[in-house]
C-alpha cells in the first residue's frame, strides 16, 4: 500500500467520570491513504463519532486519548503536538463537517465573512482576498449567485444551503483530509444526493482524502472505497467497499445489512439483532459482540477476537475466521433467549 | 444511551449536592431556631428586666448580642424574630407561587386572546417598582395587622413568576407526550395538572427558594421604614430599625439581625441555584451522550 | 390481499387542508398563510397500511395530526368507520380518539419525564373506564408483554429506557385504548438500524394479531415500501401519487416520485446509477409556485407553459394508480438519457 496519509494505531478514548472508565474507543487501528474515501460505519454507542473527534483532538474532559495510542498524519505524530500546532492542522490540513451545520455555524456572522475567517486564521490573506476565496469557494460548491449568497446569514438558508456552507469551509484552504461526521443524516433524501455528488465532486478537483463517519450502508456503498466497521468501541471488520458488501464476515455486518430494509428486494420480515449495545462502561469480556449473535460458542466468550485476516485487504474480528464451520450452525442468540425484552 | 447519560450526571450531581446540603443546611438551622424560640431563647423577648442599668449594654456572655435601648435582649429579640421573618417570607412565597403558577399556566395553556390579555396586565404590573407599589399600599393602612402583611407581599410577588411558568407551558404543550395525553382522550385540565405542572415544578421550587430571600430582605426593608412589622412583635427588619439611630453607639442592635438577614438571604439563593442546576437537563445529560448519539 | 378487506374505507379523507397563519408583531397584521395541508383527499381500509413519503416540510406529519384532530383541519372533511370525526365536539370526540391512536417520531419528547411508563400507558385505558385498579395495572403489564419489555419495569421512568424501547412503551400507550387505526408518525426514523428492524417487525406483528389499520408516514422510502400495502407521495402539501406499493416502487409515474425514488442510495457498490439528481429545494408552502407545485424542479422532458397554468388532478393513470400530472409519464429510455446527461 501506498505510504498512508492518515494512520491511526491503537486509539484509546477513554472518558473518566466518578470512579466509572467509558472505553468509548478501544483500541481502534485503520489508515487512510491520499484522495481515498475510507467510510467508518456503526450504530450508536459504537465509537465512531469519539473516533473522529480524536482524530482532531477535540476530546473534552472527561475524555482522553490515552497513552500508546498513535495518529500519524502526513508522517508527523499528532498526540505529540502542542494545541498551537494542532490548531495550525485544524481546519487547514484536516476539516471537518457535521451533521448539524445550523450549530456549526455563527449566527451572527455572514457565511461569508465565516469562511474568509478561516482564511485569515490560516494564511496572511488580506481582508479583500479572503474574501474572494470565499466567495469562489461558495461557487464550486454549486451556489447560483455566490457573491450574492455570501452575504446572507446562516438562518436565511435551508439546511442543504447550509451544509453546502459548511462544505465551503471546511474545503477553502485545500485540506488533505476532509472528516465528515454524518454529513446527510440531516438531510432530505433528494438534498442527501445533491451533496453526495458534490462531495464527491470536490474530492476529484482537490485530491483530498475523506474520512466518512455514517451509519447509513447505502451511503457508504456509493461513495466509499474501504470500509471500517465499528462495534463497541473496536473495529469488528475491514474490507474494501466491494469486499465488504459481497462478503461480509462479521456477523455483526451481515446483521445490520440483513436488518435493512431495500428498495431492490421485498422481505416479507426484516432480520434484526437482538438486543442492545452494552454500556462502554462495561464491555463483555471475550467477543463484545456474542451475546447478540447467532453463532456465539465458548471460544467467543472465553477468549477476545483479534482481527483475523480472511481475504486480501480483508480483516474480521471474530473467531469464526478459525472455525468456519460454525457458519453451519446458527441458533438463538443469548440476547433473544434472555427474554423477547430489549 | 440512558446508561452513559446516568454514568456522567454523577459528577454534577455530587458537585450540586454538596452546595445544596451546605446552603441547606443553614437555613434549617435557621428553621430549627425559630421553632424551636421558646425552649432556647435565652430571655423574654420582650421583657424589660432594667431600663436604666441595662440599657444599650454591649455584648457579653450574659447577653452574647447586647440589649437595646429597653434593656431587651438582643439575642432573644433575633430568635423570635425568626420565627416572624421566616414566616412572613414563608407563606407570602407560598401566596405568591400559588398564583403565579395559577395564573402563568392558564395563560400558557389557553394561548391566543386570553394569554395576550391576561399577560399585557402582568406587563403593566411589573412595570411599576414592588417596593413603591408596596410602601403606597402599606402607607394606606396604619398598622397593618400581620396576616394582611403576608397577603400584600404575596398578592404583590407572582408577576414574574407567572411569566416564567406561562414560558415554560407554552413549550410544554407543544411536546409529543401532551399530544399523546389528548390522543388518549385527556381532558385539558387533566393534561395541565397531570403532564405539564409536574414538568414546571422543578421551576417553582427554584423560584420559591429565591423568593423567600428575596422577601425576608423586602419585609426587613419595610419594617425597617415602620411599615411593616408592627411592635411590641418583632421581626428582623424591626430590631434593625429599632437599633438604626443608635448604629454610633449601640451598632449591635441592627448588626446581628442584619447579618442572620444576610445569611438566610445568601442561603436561600444558593439553595436556589444549586436546586436550579440540579433540575436543568443539560447538567443531567453527559458529554459522552451528546458524542456518540 | 384486498379481498380479506370490507369494501367500505375504514378512513376516508376528502379535500383536506390546513392553513397556518402567522400573526407578527404589534399591529397583529396577518402575515401570509402557510398551506401545509393543501386538499388532500384518499382513504384506506380496514386492516391496511397507507404508507406516506415525502421530504420535511411536505406536510405529511401535519396531515396525520389533523385526521385525528390534534391539529384542527381548516377544510376538508375526516370520515372515521363513517362518522364524521371534524363535526365531533367534547365528549363525542373524546371516545372517538380511542378508535385513532399515534405513535410518534421522536422517542424523547414522547414520554412524559415525570410520569412512570406504566402510569403512561394506564392513562388512556383510565380514561376510558376500560378497565379499573388492579386490573388496569394487569392489562398494562399484558401490554409491555406484547410490546416486549419485560412487565417489571412498569414503575420506571422514560430516561432509564433507550430509543429502541421508548418507541415500544409508545405502542404500548396506542394499543392502550384498543385503537382501529394508528398513524404511525416517523416511528423508526429516530433509530439505529438494528432496533429499526426490531420496531418495524412489531408494528407488523400486531397488524396481523389485532386486525390494525396504519397510516404509516416516513421519510425512508425503504421502509414504507417494506410495510405498506399503499403509498401516497406528498410534494409541497399535495399528494402527487398514490399507488399500490408495488406499482409505485417498479412503475412511478410523477418525475417527482421517479426523482425521489432514484435519490436512495443503494447498498450496492459499484452500482452505475441511472440517477436524476433534483436541483434546487422545494419552495417555501407559503409562497407556492402556480399551477403544478413540482413545476421549477421538474425534469419531465415535455413539461411547458400548460403546468404552470393548472393545477395537475390526482387522475387514475392506471387502474388503482393515481398521479397529479398533465403529461404522459417520461419513459425510461428518456430517464435513462436525462440521468446520462446529469451524469456528464
Amino acid at each position: 500500500m501506498s505510504e498512508s496519509l492518515l494512520r491511526v494505531n491503537d486509539l484509546r478514548t477513554y472518558f473518566h467520570d466518578a470512579g466509572a472508565i467509558a472505553r468509548a474507543v478501544d483500541g481502534v487501528s485503520f489508515d487512510v491513504a491520499r484522495g481515498e474515501t475510507v467510510a467508518v460505519v456503526g450504530e450508536s454507542g459504537s465509537g465512531k463519532s469519539v473516533t473522529a473527534l480524536s482524530i482532531l483532538r477535540l476530546i473534552r474532559n472527561p475524555g482522553r486519548i490515552e497513552a500508546g495510542s498513535s495518529i500519524l498524519f502526513e508522517g508527523r505524530e499528532m498526540l505529540g503536538l502542542s494545541e498551537k500546532e494542532m490548531r495550525d492542522i485544524r481546519g487547514n490540513r484536516i476539516a471537518m463537517i457535521f451533521q448539524e451545520p445550523m450549530s456549526a455555524l455563527n449566527p451572527v456572522l455572514t457565511v461569508g465573512e465565516q469562511i474568509a475567517e478561516v482564511v485569515r486564521v490560516h494564511t496572511d490573506a488580506s481582508r479583500h482576498e479572503a474574501w474572494e476565496r470565499a466567495v469562489e469557494m461558495l461557487a464550486l460548491t454549486g451556489m447560483s449567485d455566490p457573491r450574492e449568497r455570501a452575504t446572507a446569514y446562516p438562518h436565511e438558508m435551508s439546511g442543504g444551503m447550509r451544509q453546502r456552507v459548511m462544505i465551503a469551509m471546511a474545503l477553502v484552504l485545500r485540506p488533505a483530509l476532509l472528516i465528515a461526521d454524518e454529513p446527510t443524516t440531516a438531510l432530505d433524501v433528494t438534498i442527501q444526493a445533491q451533496i453526495l455528488e458534490l462531495l464527491q465532486k470536490l474530492q476529484e478537483q482537490l485530491g483530498m482524502a475523506v474520512l466518512l463517519i455514517t451509519h447509513d450502508l447505502g451511503v457508504v456503498a456509493e461513495v466509499a472505497d474501504r470500509v471500517v466497521v465499528m462495534y463497541g468501541g473496536e473495529v469488528v471488520e475491514r474490507a474494501t467497499v466491494t469486499e465488504l458488501f459481497d462478503s461480509p464476515q462479521h456477523p455483526y455486518t451481515e446483521g445490520l445489512m440483513n436488518a435493512m430494509p431495500r428498495l431492490d428486494q421485498k422481505t416479507a420480515r426484516l432480520t434484526t439483532i437482538p438486543g442492545i449495545v452494552p454500556p462502554s462502561t462495561s464491555w463483555p469480556g471475550g467477543c463484545r459482540f456474542r451475546d447478540r449473535c447467532a453463532y456465539a460458542w465458548e471460544r467467543c466468550e472465553m477468549e477476545h477476537p483479534p482481527l483475523y485476516a480472511v481475504g486480501e485487504n480483508h480483516e474480521s474480528r471474530c473467531h469464526l475466521a478459525i472455525e468456519p464451520d460454525r457458519r453451519q450452525s446458527p441458533h438463538e442468540p443469548l440476547a433473544a433467549r434472555a427474554g423477547a425484552h430489549q | 444511551m440512558a446508561a452513559e447519560s446516568i454514568g456522567t450526571s454523577t459528577h454534577w450531581t455530587r458537585h450540586v449536592v454538596r452546595h445544596a446540603g451546605f446552603a441547606g443546611g443553614v437555613l434549617a438551622l435557621i428553621v430549627v431556631v425559630a421553632l424551636l424560640a421558646p425552649l432556647i431563647s435565652p430571655y423574654d423577648p420582650i421583657a424589660q428586666p432594667d431600663i436604666i442599668g441595662l440599657k444599650n449594654a454591649a455584648p457579653s456572655f450574659v447577653h452574647p448580642f447586647g440589649t437595646d435601648s429597653f434593656s431587651r435582649d438582643v439575642l432573644s429579640r433575633c430568635i423570635y424574630g425568626a420565627r416572624v421573618s421566616l414566616s412572613v417570607a414563608g407563606l407570602a412565597t407560598v401566596i405568591a407561587v400559588t398564583l403565579g403558577t395559577l395564573y402563568g399556566a392558564i395563560a400558557g395553556y389557553a394561548g391566543g386572546v386570553i394569554d395576550a390579555v391576561m399577560m399585557r396586565f402582568v406587563d403593566a404590573a411589573l412595570a411599576i417598582p414592588r417596593v413603591l407599589l408596596l410602601i403606597a399600599i402599606l402607607a394606606l393602612w396604619n398598622g397593618l395587622p400581620l396576616w394582611l402583611l403576608v397577603v400584600v407581599l404575596g398578592v404583590t410577588g407572582w408577576f414574574g413568576l407567572s411569566r416564567m411558568v406561562r414560558a415554560q407551558v407554552l413549550s410544554l404543550r407543544e411536546l409529543d407526550f401532551v399530544a399523546a395525553a389528548r390522543a388518549v382522550g385527556a381532558s385539558s385540565p387533566r393534561i395541565l395538572i397531570r403532564h405539564i405542572l409536574p414538568n414546571v415544578v422543578p421551576t417553582i421550587i427554584v423560584a420559591a427558594t429565591l423568593g423567600i430571600g428575596h422577601v425576608i430582605i423586602l419585609e426587613a426593608g419595610l419594617s425597617y421604614l415602620g411599615l411593616g412589622v408592627q411592635p411590641p412583635s418583632a421581626s428582623w427588619g424591626s430590631i434593625i430599625q429599632d437599633g438604626a439611630d443608635q448604629v454610633g453607639s449601640a451598632w449591635w442592635i441592627s448588626l446581628f439581625p442584619g447579618l442572620l438577614i444576610v445569611t438566610t438571604a445568601i442561603a436561600c439563593n444558593a439553595l436556589g441555584d444549586a436546586l436550579h442546576a440540579a433540575f436543568d437537563p443539560r447538567h443531567t445529560t453527559g458529554a459522552m451522550a451528546e458524542l456518540d448519539s | 390481499m384486498n379481498n380479506m378487506k370490507s369494501d367500505a374505507p375504514l378512513l376516508e379523507v376528502s379535500r383536506l387542508s390546513k392553513s397556518f397563519s402567522s400573526h407578527r408583531g404589534l399591529s397583529r397584521k396577518k402575515a401570509a398563510d402557510i398551506r401545509a395541508v393543501n386538499d388532500v383527499s384518499f382513504s384506506i381500509a380496514r386492516g391496511e397500511t397507507l404508507g406516506v413519503v415525502g421530504e420535511s416540510g411536505c406536510g405529511k406529519t401535519t396531515m396525520g395530526r389533523s385526521i385525528l384532530r390534534l391539529l384542527e383541519p381548516t377544510a376538508g372533511k375526516v370520515e372515521f368507520g363513517g362518522v364524521d370525526v371534524l363535526g365531533l365536539r367534547g365528549a363525542a370526540l373524546r371516545s372517538m380518539r380511542r378508535r385513532m391512536q399515534i405513535v410518534f417520531q421522536d422517542p424523547f419528547s414522547s414520554l412524559n419525564p415525570r410520569m412512570t411508563v406504566g402510569a403512561a400507558v394506564r392513562e388512556g385505558i383510565l380514561i376510558h373506564q376500560l378497565a379499573h385498579g388492579r386490573d388496569a395495572d394487569q392489562r398494562v403489564k399484558v401490554l409491555f408483554e406484547e410490546v416486549g419489555l419485560d412487565p417489571a419495569y412498569v414503575s420506571r421512568y422514560p430516561h432509564e429506557f433507550s430509543g429502541g424501547q421508548r418507541q415500544r412503551i409508545g405502542v404500548a400507550r396506542a394499543l392502550s385504548v384498543e385503537p382501529e387505526m394508528i398513524v404511525c408518525d416517523e416511528p423508526v426514523s429516530a433509530l439505529d438500524v438494528s432496533v429499526q428492524a426490531q420496531v418495524i417487525n412489531l408494528l407488523q406483528d400486531l397488524q396481523r394479531d389485532r386486525g390494525l389499520t396504519y397510516l404509516f408516514i416516513a421519510h425512508d422510502l425503504s421502509v414504507v415500501q417494506h410495510i405498506a400495502d399503499r403509498v401516497a407521495v406528498m410534494y409541497l402539501g399535495r399528494i402527487v401519487e398514490i399507488a399500490s406499493s408495488k406499482d409505485l416502487y417498479s412503475d412511478p409515474i410523477m418525475p417527482y416520485t421517479q426523482a425521489l425514488l432514484s435519490a436512495v442510495p443503494r447498498p450496492e457498490p459499484g452500482r452505475q446509477t441511472a440517477r436524476i439528481v433534483l436541483q434546487g429545494e422545494p419552495p417555501s408552502p407559503a409562497n407556492p409556485p402556480p399551477g403544478c407545485v413540482f413545476y421549477p424542479r421538474c425534469h419531465h422532458p415535455r413539461k411547458d407553459e400548460a403546468c404552470t397554468q393548472i393545477i395537475p388532478p390526482l387522475e387514475e393513470k392506471t387502474p388503482g394508480h393515481f398521479a397529479a400530472c398533465i403529461k404522459e409519464p417520461p419513459r425510461t429510455v428518456e430517464l435513462l438519457m436525462l440521468a446520462a446527461q446529469a451524469a456528464r
